[in-house]
């Protein structure tokens, strides 16, 4: 058997997976989403029909908040976290990476607990003003919901780039005269950008195709994923959901590359 | 002297001390007057405060309680590095990677306010300072080491700052840009007139850079001094040894000679009669023929170094000595030999523990 060989035989498994469970199961997808009464048309509908169209508009507005909120967030927590020692930081930096292991479905569960008919929130601002304060179920709550499991996984990656980050730069510039917040200005966030980018591009991604959260919160609101899911599940309008899946993929897809581009770009003008 | 560069502060240290939170003293509490156009070198091993000091002197580091740090007699001691009007140069040049050369070097003028014409001619004056023509518009990952240390040079002088700071500039560098970067940095030094603060853990950067050497040694200062002094008048064996190569002999002191296993060696200092420890410059023994001379030894080795011959000689002391010679000695291994020493070139070195 010739080396060339082996590797192919070697390769075999992978390929066999792939196209089984994953090439094929899109190529069908694909062709459900046109073998609908609409036929390819199924697959502006998400762009044409003003209710597709409005919630689209929904969960890319939501994922770009929850994505543009979280990054600001981790990046401060991020930056004290890995500049400071203190006691209980290890507690706290694995307090705050937690929510990685709850499903979408507990983040629910968690909002509502907070800021449901009988959450917390609700008790608190009834005995104090006597008017009660639910939100869990409006897009506040569903944002609060994202931001939770969102900030994990942001915060871990920034906390990486500022341990790498050289001090020297940021006492460079103070030399220099600049002020502190100058010094974030000028060295620290432009050297951050990079993995702003690729953390922001998963946040991102992951808000717009999260179904648990949505799916125990969601009274009022429609996302993607839930559209995809009534209309698979109650309606049973095939075409329409694989070609809302379709759509769901391109555009995250989509948003992934462009970051993935940019945050090369970046990296290699940072040297 | 103050067109190009400003005028350059005069830094006084007093009781600047530093103790690390976990107890681990850095540098003991040191006074210091660095005179104003003065380069004065901070030389020591890894580990020796001379870092410390200098971020002390920067506003990095905080000194404990009692030491202040003040330039021209004004107190900036709780002043912040930001405010102090000091230029900084990094071992890790720390250059901008977001921004071009041209940037970097007017970083400090625009965060200043200074207009961009003023900043253009201020960027263009230190580019030609510097020998950096040509790159302005690069991105820093497009420069050799050599060119980064110079735009990290050309940055910090930009500001006309009150006192330069180089922290280990050329240690990055290999040997040969070194010893040019040395060269040039130190003429610059010179024309600039500036007050600058350089450390350095090579004794040759040291020598040629420095008005003035402080050593440093475990925190604390082990002698300061010119660069002759620090060479030929060494107060200890710490700086004998560190500064240059020496011969450490001892013996027994009597009527002003130290006698050693193959003759004596008369003195210059004033010794009482007791065992002294004394240092000897390689390059001021002198071979001569046995017969000439009160102390002898045999050759052990020859090695021709370039410039000189490089025996060691065996027998003469305590222990086998390094002698200098000339390139046109004509000895073999395994020859007797004489060597002469001025009482001069004898440094008595004070007892220690």
């Amino acid at each position: 058997m010739s080396h060339r060989n082996f590797i192919w035989i070697c390769l075999l498994p992978l390929v066999v997976v792939t196209a089984a469970f994953f090439l094929l199961p899109m190529a069908q997808l694909l062709a459900v989403g046109a073998g609908g009464s609409r036929g390819m048309s199924a697959y502006l509908a998400i762009i044409t029909e003003p209710r597709y169209r409005a919630t689209l508009i929904n969960t890319v507005v939501l994922a770009a908040a929850t994505t543009i909120a979280t990054l600001v967030i981790a990046t401060i927590a991020g930056l004290f976290l890995q500049r400071h020692r203190f006691p209980g930081r290890a507690v706290l930096i694995a307090m705050l990476t937690f929510p990685l292991a709850f499903p979408g479905v507990v983040v629910g569960f968690l909002i509502i607990l907070l800021a449901g008919r009988q959450g917390l929130i609700g008790a608190i601002t009834a005995a104090v003003t006597g008017e009660k304060v639910v939100f869990a179920y409006s897009i506040f709550g569903l944002f609060l919901g994202y931001l939770y499991f969102s900030i994990p996984r942001v915060i871990l990656t920034v906390m990486a780039a500022v341990q790498k980050l050289d001090i020297g730069l940021e006492e460079a510039a103070r030399s220099l005269g600049a002020s502190p917040w100058a010094v974030q200005r000028d060295v620290v966030l432009p050297a951050l950008g990079p993995a702003f980018v690729a953390s922001g591009a998963i946040a991102f991604a992951t808000a717009m195709g999260a179904f648990g959260t949505a799916f125990t919160l969601a009274t009022n609101i429609d996302v993607l994923p839930m559209l995809i899911y009534t209309e698979f599940t109650l309606a049973a309008n095939f075409a329409i959901s694989a070609a809302l899946s379709i759509g769901l993929g391109v555009i995250a897809w989509a948003i992934l590359a462009l970051a993935r581009s940019m945050s090369g770009g970046a990296v290699a003008a940072a040297g | 002297m103050s067109g190009i560069a400003g005028h350059g502060a005069a830094v006084h240290i007093e009781n600047c001390g530093k103790t690390f939170p976990d107890g681990t003293q850095a540098l003991a509490p040191a006074s210091l007057d660095i005179v104003s156009g003065e380069t004065l070198v901070l030389l020591g091993p890894s580990g020796c405060g001379k870092t410390t000091m200098l971020r002390i002197i920067a506003g990095l580091e905080k000194p404990d309680a009692g030491g202040r740090v003040l330039f021209d007699k004004t107190d900036m001691t709780a002043v912040p590095i930001e405010q102090r009007h000091v230029g900084m140069v990094f071992q890790s040049y720390a250059l901008f990677p977001n921004m071009t050369v041209a940037e970097n070097i007017g970083y400090g003028l625009k965060i200043r306010g200074v207009d961009k014409a003023a900043r253009a001619a201020r960027v263009a004056e230190m580019v030609a300072l510097t020998n950096i023509g040509g790159l302005e518009n690069r991105r820093i990952d497009q420069l050799s080491g050599g060119q980064r240390q110079r735009v990290a040079l050309a940055r910090a002088v930009a500001v006309r700052p009150r006192v330069l700071l180089l922290d280990e500039p050329l240690t990055a560098l290999d040997a040969s840009l070194r010893d040019r970067l040395r060269s040039e940095l130190n003429s610059l030094l010179r024309s600039l007139g500036i007050t600058a603060i350089y450390v350095t853990h090579d004794q040759a950067e040291a020598m040629e850079l420095g008005d003035r050497i402080v050593v440093m040694r475990k925190g604390a200062i082990a002698q300061i001094g010119t660069p002759r002094e620090i060479y030929f008048a060494p107060q200890n064996r710490f700086v004998a040894e560190f500064v240059g190569a020496a011969n450490i002999v001892e013996g027994p002191v009597s009527d002003g000679r130290l006698t050693l296993p193959g003759g004596w060696l008369a003195l210059d200092d004033a010794v009482d009669n007791a065992a002294a420890v004394a240092m000897i410059r390689p390059e001021t023994i002198g071979v001569v023929a046995e017969a000439d001379a009160f102390l002898r030894g045999t050759v052990e080795s020859v090695a021709f170094i370039g410039d000189r011959e490089r025996l060691v000689v065996t027998g003469a002391a305590n222990k086998p000595l390094t002698v200098d010679a000339p390139n046109t000695i004509n000895v073999r291994a395994g020859e007797r030999v004489g060597l002469s020493v001025t009482p001069q070139a004898v440094r008595v070195l004070p007892k220690e523990d």
